[in-house]
């Protein structure tokens, strides 16, 4: 009786037929140590199917990689809008000087101010020097008055 | 949608990809890459999952069109690594050892079957999927399914026979 239930599940498994339930039962048939001779063919294929079921994946799964690849992808792309905007206010804004910064430069511009106008004080001091050497000068020129009296002196004497 | 809950969802179901992935593929390494291919894209897909009704079913429509791809491209790089495009006329002993399992042969006659027949055989026979599942993964309708189905059955069944009666076995 059973024997003859399994051939009919058979029959319509081979027409692609059967529900999964009677395919279970075909597979818990096959799935003993001794079938009926005729059937031994089957048994093979059925035994196969409930072994291939069992293999499993083993491998990891690869999921961090791909989460950091992203993380980094993103640090760099604000790192080039960081120099970006770096680069940007330094050529545009040259800095603006602090109040402290402004204090300090003033003081020097005073100081370095009352250096210069005591510099021109010694400046006007030295144009008395100018005019002693200018006066100088005129003197030389009447010395060169005395060397000519003196050429003509000896040309009187060559011709003697 | 954190790891943990993208695990939960995926584990139930990432030995179905594998072994669909193997089927086609025949290397187990193939299949690993392959399966991790599979995963990474779900996971970067994420934020959609929601979205899709049956994940499981969509991640088997996805193995078997990257399989059918990573199967083209090979073809057509002419790069025949894999086993069903290689042929070893020298029987060594591992081989000979290998036949001498019947459930070997098994395997060996579904991978001689067209892509189509060896995916539904795998849906259907090892993975227990009800037609109405794998007519949405594979888009065809359940009588072409059912066809294909005992087509593939009754190949099988008959080389079996012959393997028996021959004696190889």
């Amino acid at each position: 009786m059973v024997l003859d239930n399994i051939e009919k599940l058979l029959e319509k498994y081979d027409n692609g037929e059967t529900t999964l339930q009677e395919e279970q039962q075909l597979k818990n048939y096959f799935a003993q140590e001794t079938v009926e001779p005729h059937l031994e063919v089957y048994k093979p294929m059925f035994q196969y199917f409930l072994k291939t079921q069992e293999e499993q994946f083993t491998k990891d799964i690869p999921l961090k990689p791909s989460k950091t690849y992203t993380l980094y992808k993103w640090i760099s792309v604000a790192a080039v809008a960081v120099l970006m905007f770096g680069i940007y206010t330094q050529v545009n804004n040259p800095v603006q000087p602090t109040n402290e910064q402004l204090l300090a430069y003033n003081q020097t511009m005073d100081a370095l101010n009352l250096v210069s106008s005591q510099f021109k004080k010694g400046n006007e001091n030295m144009n008395a020097l100018g005019l002693m050497s200018s006066s100088f000068n005129k003197g030389v020129e009447d010395i060169a008055y005395i060397n000519q009296f003196s050429n003509t002196t000896n040309k009187i004497f060559k011709n003697e | 949608m954190t790891q943990s809950e993208f695990l939960s969802i995926v584990i139930p179901f990432k030995d179905k990809v594998f072994r669909l992935a193997k089927r086609l593929l025949v290397s187990k390494e193939e299949a690993e890459d392959a399966t991790q291919e599979i995963l990474l894209k779900l996971w970067n897909k994420k934020e959609q999952m929601q979205d899709y009704k049956n994940v499981e079913a969509f991640s088997m429509t996805m193995t078997k069109n990257f399989c059918l791809d990573k199967l083209k491209s090979k073809h057509a790089q002419n790069l025949k690594i894999v086993h069903n495009n290689y042929q070893d006329n020298n029987v060594s002993l591992q081989k000979q050892v290998e036949i001498n399992d019947s459930l070997d042969w098994v395997s060996k006659i579904m991978e001689e079957l067209p892509e189509q027949q060896k995916i539904i055989m795998q849906l259907r026979d090892i993975e227990q999927y009800d037609f109405n599942e794998i007519s949405k993964m594979l888009d065809m309708n359940e009588t072409a399914i059912r066809v294909s189905l005992s087509r593939a059955r009754k190949t099988l069944r008959e080389k079996l026979t012959k393997t028996h009666s021959y004696g190889i076995r």
